[in-house]
């Protein structure tokens, strides 16, 4: 056996338990989904093939429509306010202070928080009579009727009902979704790190200001990781599950937190129809595709890779 | 050789040797001794025990059938799976309303047969317990823990209202205003409640049968989600909103802590009258003894019926934990063995007082009620006896118009639908859900035989 040959036979034992791992446990579900979703199948049965029968009956169900909106409105309100966060957070944490890997680590602990005790904790967090952030926000809001009155505008502010509120329901999970801005900033940290310093000066020698250097070198430097944290970013808030499902359930206040996945989950384990489940997760799969697609054909030209 | 053509033969190779003995390991050969049945069971905690007492009791009186009692969370998901899988425990205690969908894609095995050589008839229970797992004229699980519902007051509140706390509503409109007489406010805002709709959440899709509607028309299985009777329950759930605001009556439901916990609305004196079910008592018990020393401070009665509709008075949801054997059991002749003694007698008493319920029997022994911690346990068998007794609709889509109706419920309460165009929603979406649901079952069948 010639040695290259030996070579990549060690290799490939070295490498079988991942292969057979992925064969087994991704790519063959990964093949089997596409099959199920053409087919009636409810897990218990063997499947009945049934054609485009479930993405017609997709196309006509609202619950279905009303998921997809809903999760498409909280993406395009978590991404940008994440992203914003995070630059933010990674341009301070940047800043040469005392203690900057106190608070680097500080403002990274949160996003290590699992998704359920996380859920469990907010809930009492947005809390609409005991709520910490109500607490906060009810003497301000009191304060600002108080002061309304001389104006002899009688208005009688209150804090939101963040969790029984369908108006509100979703700004408290996007609020929620910025604790997690943590891993987005530690790239963005990166990022900033790799910015040349020699690109500051010269900007400086040419009289820029702070603004002027974020905008002119920081942010088109940083360009490639924003367009990453972005594509990761829709790819998150469309899959979002864990949290809506434990703080509302049945996607309550009057299904404004009904997620697309928590439909496809509601389907495939509580009303037995996994093919349907299944022909769901293949359009979340087109969409998220087309989205990215979108993302990177936006960037293209707004991108600046520094090594090219 | 080239070895590019034998990596995937042997990588094929591999993936089937894996998925061969993945097969073979849950089927371990039966050692000597006593059959080894497996019982998946939900319960935790004390109503945990209660099951553990039966199966230590069901093992130590005979040695041919040994049961190994597990606890699983999210049973009837993972009872699902391990049959889709091919190796479920003999034994798994769902919920009552999973029988019609397991039974709908033969999940779960008829127990007719068994019945027969046992001798279990429908005579042997409180017939509504029975017909739980009556389905398609099989029988497919017998009861285990029952429950039913009822009202509970909370008596000091009547009082701090100037009420006398002996005097409960008997019909909707006497509910509703005591309900006015007992709310106070706090800084213009609800600081405690007579009695809301939407507390505790549970039979948010059932307030029509308290007005005497049906979801169900049994006999021709069609959707009656939008009955006369379903729409004026509704609209009575409307009149709370429209009474306190839905933003205030959010507001006040948000201050509530979990249901087992001291914060719970009813255990801390916040709503003074509440449908609930005979496990309330344990909650009383464990959270709120203020409740219950020195005086009895609380009480059960049969939940109010509209003042016009006096042939609805003793109406109660009847619901139940049940026990089936799953299609692909090993054990079933044994697993029925052991189910046969969880029904009877002893080990139905042994269960229900552990868990401090009533039982689902006819025949209770002369010491099971007087032993009973419960002081209202009466109350509890005997209202499912009542011809208004309720149980879920038995069909496989309950699950997905249990959602519609309490997301109608919510759109109600909340002021975005009227009751009428929510339940004519969902009228049309669950038919449309139902028919999709037979024509599929049909498929799967036919393509099954």
């Amino acid at each position: 056996m010639k040695a290259s040959r030996k070579e990549a036979l060690t290799a490939l034992v070295f490498v079988s338990p991942w292969i057979i791992g992925f064969t087994l446990f991704l790519l063959y579900p990964l093949l089997a989904s596409v099959y199920y979703s053409f087919c009636n199948y409810s897990v218990l049965k063997p499947p009945v093939w049934v054609g485009l029968a479930n993405y017609r009956n997709l196309i006509r169900d609202d619950v279905f429509r009303d998921s997809l909106v809903n999760t498409l409105v909280y993406a395009a309100m978590a991404l940008p306010t994440g992203m914003a966060v995070a630059i933010g957070l990674a341009m301070m944490l940047n800043a040469k202070v005392k203690g900057q890997t106190f608070y680097r680590t500080i403002f990274y602990v949160p996003s290590l928080v699992p998704g359920v005790p996380l859920a469990v904790l907010w809930l009492w967090v947005f809390s609409g009579k005991q709520g910490i952030i109500n607490a906060v926000i009810q003497p301000w809001l009191d304060a600002l009727s108080r002061a309304l009155v001389h104006l002899h505008l009688h208005v009688t502010l209150t804090a939101p009902q963040w969790l029984t509120n369908a108006t509100w329901a979703k700004p408290a999970l996007v609020l929620m979704s910025v604790w997690g801005a943590g891993n987005a900033m530690l790239i963005y940290l990166a990022g900033l790190q790799d910015v040349p310093q020699h690109l500051y000066e010269a900007a400086e020698l040419d009289g820029a200001g702070w603004w002027s250097k974020t905008w002119n070198v920081t942010l088109p430097m940083l360009s490639p990781v924003i367009l990453f944290n972005g594509v990761m970013g829709i790819i998150g808030a469309l899959q979002i599950f864990t949290i809506p499902y434990i703080m509302f359930p049945g996607g309550s206040p009057a299904r404004s937190t009904y997620f697309y996945a928590m439909y496809l989950y509601d389907n495939a384990f509580l009303y037995l129809k996994m093919g349907y489940a299944c022909a769901m997760g293949w359009i979340m799969f087109v969409i998220t595709v087309a989205l990215t697609v979108f993302a990177l054909k936006l960037s293209s030209r707004h991108v600046h890779y520094g090594g090219s | 050789m080239d070895f590019r053509k034998l990596g995937l033969p042997a990588l094929a190779l591999v993936v089937v040797w894996a998925a061969y003995k993945s097969e073979q390991i849950p089927r371990i050969e039966q050692k000597p001794g006593p059959v080894h049945i497996t019982y998946w069971e939900k319960w935790t905690e004390f109503e945990g025990d209660a099951i553990k007492a039966v199966v230590d009791r069901y093992n130590s009186r005979q040695n041919r059938i040994h049961v190994d009692l597990l606890s699983v969370s999210d049973i009837e998901k993972k009872t699902l799976l391990a049959v889709s899988g091919g190796n479920p425990p003999d034994v798994a205690g769902l919920y009552g309303p999973n029988v019609a969908q397991y039974a709908d894609d033969s999940a779960v095995m008829p127990l007719d047969d068994f019945c027969k050589s046992y001798h279990i008839t429908r005579d042997d229970y409180i017939p509504v317990y029975f017909d739980i797992g009556f389905y398609n004229n099989h029988i497919y699980s017998l009861p285990s823990a029952p429950a039913s519902t009822a009202l509970h007051y909370n008596k000091q509140m009547f009082r701090d209202a100037g009420l006398d706390p002996e005097k409960y509503p008997t019909t909707i409109e006497e509910l509703d205003a005591l309900a006015d007489k007992i709310v106070t406010r706090k800084n213009g805002h609800i600081d405690r409640s007579g009695f809301m709709p939407a507390e505790p959440g549970w039979w948010n899709w059932g307030w029509g049968c308290v007005f005497g509607g049906k979801l169900w028309d049994v006999k021709t299985g069609k959707v009656t989600a939008n009955s006369p009777e379903n729409v004026r329950a509704y609209n009575w759930v409307r009149t709370y909103t429209d009474k306190y605001g839905a933003g205030e009556l959010s507001t006040f439901r948000s201050g509530f802590g979990n249901f087992s916990s001291p914060q719970n609305a009813f255990l801390s004196s916040k709503v003074a009258m509440e449908l609930q079910g005979v496990w309330m008592y344990n909650f009383i018990d464990q959270y709120a003894p203020s409740l219950e020393k020195p005086v009895l401070n609380w009480a059960a009665v049969p939940f109010p019926h509209p003042a016009d509709r006096p042939d609805l008075a003793n109406m109660t949801f009847a619901d139940e934990d049940v026990l089936v054997i799953p299609r692909g059991a090993r054990h079933p002749k044994e697993a029925f063995d052991f189910i046969s003694y969880v029904e009877s007698q002893e080990g139905m008493e042994l269960l229900c007082m552990g868990q401090r319920k009533h039982s689902p029997l006819s025949h209770v022994s002369d010491t099971f009620y007087s032993k009973h911690p419960n002081p209202y346990i009466k109350l509890f068998a005997d209202l499912p006896k009542s011809p208004t007794v309720v149980s879920p609709p038995k069909t496989g889509i309950w699950p997905e118009y249990q959602a519609e109706m309490v997301a109608a419920f919510e759109q109600v309460s909340l002021g975005k639908k009227t009751a009428k165009e929510a339940l004519d929603y969902v009228q049309n979406r669950v038919t449309m859900i139902n028919d999709d649901y037979q024509a599929q079952l049909k498929a799967r069948r036919e393509a099954g035989k």
